[in-house]
């Protein structure tokens, strides 16, 4: 099987993740849960403790080489990610937490200055709690509602009816790139399209789809476009938030504070252009210098590498599950990330997870933070496995193998 | 985790989760609460009817995994008929049992429950054979909630 894989070297690339060495309860671990964080590879790693033991100081502090040195690694990394999503500026790029903050950045700032009562926010049925609650909140406090793009049981949108779905009153519109939880990669280009001819502002989550797909912001279209480092193979507590520089120019600041201001005073304070504007305080730098070395290491690669190796984990493991009596596979799009969310008949999905646990393959269970997306499917809870670079046929068999010995022991 | 899911997964757990006893709701009752685990959604519903300081009937309703459900099983056949104060003591040894405290060798009241003993080498199930109990704490309170985090 893994010679019919795209020429990726998982063996050496696994080389690179001590933890995928270490024993875990006795066994070898698989670790099928880059969807809920990506494990770092070692250069990312060690790119982050050479900042901290040799160039750790504060960004944007005056006239000391040490912190001009440290800005410049910081700027570095935010041209790194400009790239990698082939945005037109560096201005483009505000670094958040995550794609949690970013999507309340774009909800708090552009949602409270443009939202008004009676408007309407179109979310898509497989958002991440992430990208519904924000709007929640924002459509609570103005007097919004909330309407839903429907997906069908495979885990598509419907998009026939999105003429009809977007009205006169439509503001924004909320759409993940991947889903989380089924997989599916949405046709966001077209959505976008849509969207744009009816002066619709589109917010994208991109947090499942950088890790599996090249994306390349000025193609899609899209207004705004958030993701995690953490995905993406690099360190938690940094995040990227692209967005269209008009609509960022028209945009209050968020945070207050340092850092986001060109000068204070008592009388008049003045912020800071892009993206300082939505930087206040002292950023994640060794986290942000971290997600460039990340993007660097997926880069060296090759992203149109990893898409096709992750394709064709996703069709062995696919045709391998779907072998096994009283599994069912939840979210069979046509259009897939290597994202494997499934059930088994009468048991459930902790108890699945609990047994693969014991077996040394690390999954997820649970809603996936998407709980409308479980009510929809009509299922409490899936087990997911997601695959990506360094995954490999064995750890699909070792997968089955643990499968079945759940139904062993539920009998 | 350390221990063999076997040793959790034991036959009468099982079998419990596949048939689960006193299933469904009392209409009318004299406690009810609900009960959550945040973290995977599990929830169940506890109708009892409190005579006399007694549990004269209790059924419990809601989706779970088998640890939840077979706790919420047991837990109900085993409270059947005992006194509030009783019940209540049941609940304090079991939280005790899960987490290691107790040990089943010594003088207890939860009978064949400590079955579950296994769930202490599972810590982040603890909470799913907790959940029935806790829900019956909150009841016999007079609280509509219970919550495991
Ligand atoms: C599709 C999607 N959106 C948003 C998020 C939230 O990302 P974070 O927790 O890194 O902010 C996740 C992570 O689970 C996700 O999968």
């Amino acid at each position: 099987m893994s010679t019919a894989l795209a020429p990726l070297d998982t063996a050496r690339i696994r080389a690179e993740f001590p933890l995928l060495a270490t024993p875990f309860h006795e066994r070898k671990l698989v670790y099928l849960d880059s969807a809920v964080s990506g494990q770092m590879p070692s250069p990312v790693i060690e790119r982050m403790a050479h900042y901290e033991r040799f160039e750790h100081t504060n960004v944007h502090r005056g006239v000391s080489t040490l912190s001009q040195e440290a800005t410049d690694r910081f700027e570095e990394a935010r041209e790194k990610v400009r790239a990698f999503i082939n945005a037109p500026s560096t201005k483009e790029i505000i670094w958040t937490r995550g794609t949690t903050e970013a999507l309340n950045l774009v909800a708090q700032s552009w949602g409270r200055t443009n939202i008004q009562a009676g408007d309407e926010l179109l979310l898509s049925a497989m958002e991440h709690h992430a990208n519904i609650v924000p709007w929640q909140m924002l459509a609570a406090e103005k007097g919004a509602t909330i309407k839903v793009i429907p997906m069908n049981d495979e885990g598509e949108l419907l998009l026939d009816g999105l003429d009809e779905l977007i009205t006169g009153r439509t503001k924004v519109l909320g759409l993940t790139h991947v889903s989380n939880a089924l997989g599916t990669i949405n046709p966001v280009k077209a959505i976008v399209a849509k969207a744009k001819a009816r002066g619709v502002v589109t917010v994208i989550d991109g947090a499942q789809a950088v890790p599996h797909l090249p994306v390349d912001v000025r193609d899609l279209d899209c207004d705004f476009y958030a993701f995690s480092g953490h995905k993406l193979s690099g360190p938690t507590g940094i995040g990227v938030l692209y967005g269209r520089k008009e609509l960022l120019e028209a945009m209050p600041p968020w945070h207050g504070g340092g850092n986001m201001i060109l000068s204070v005073s008592w009388e008049k304070t003045t912020y800071m252009g892009l993206p300082g504007k939505f930087e206040a305080g002292t950023p994640p730098i060794a986290a942000a210098i971290g997600l460039g070395a990340a993007i660097d290491y997926l880069a060296a690669l090759g992203l149109e590498r990893i898409a096709a190796h992750d394709a064709a984990l996703l069709a062995y493991a696919t045709e391998q599950l779907s072998a096994i009596p009283g599994l069912r596979i939840i979210g069979t799009a046509k259009a897939k990330a290597s994202v494997l969310s499934f059930v088994l008949d009468g048991v459930h999905s902790h108890d699945v997870g609990s047994i693969l646990d014991h077996e040394g393959i690390v999954v997820r269970a649970g809603h996936h933070c998407a709980q409308p997306v479980m009510a929809r499917m009509k299922v409490p809870a899936t087990t997911r496995a997601s695959f990506t670079y360094f995954n490999d046929a064995a750890d699909v068999d070792a997968l089955v193998a643990a499968l079945l010995k759940v139904k062993e022991i539920f009998g | 985790m350390s221990g063999d899911p076997r040793e959790l997964y034991q036959a009468v757990i099982l079998e419990h989760n596949k048939k689960p006893r006193n299933f469904g709701k009392l209409a009318p009752c004299t406690h009810h609460a609900e009960g959550h685990n945040p973290l995977c959604g599990d929830q169940l519903q506890l109708t009892l009817n409190v005579e006399d300081g007694r549990i004269a009937d209790i059924k419990f309703d809601g989706s779970g995994c088998a640890i939840d459900v077979a706790s919420a099983s047991l837990m109900t056949g085993a409270v059947k008929g005992r006194t509030v104060a009783e019940a209540e003591q049941m609940a304090s040894e079991f939280r005790a049992l899960v987490r290691g405290e107790l040990d089943p060798a010594m003088p207890h009241h939860i009978g064949k429950l400590t079955l579950f003993e296994g769930v202490k080498n599972l810590p982040v199930r603890v909470k799913c054979a907790v959940l029935p109990w806790a829900t019956l704490s909150s009841a016999l309170k007079g609280e509509a909630q219970a919550s495991t985090e």
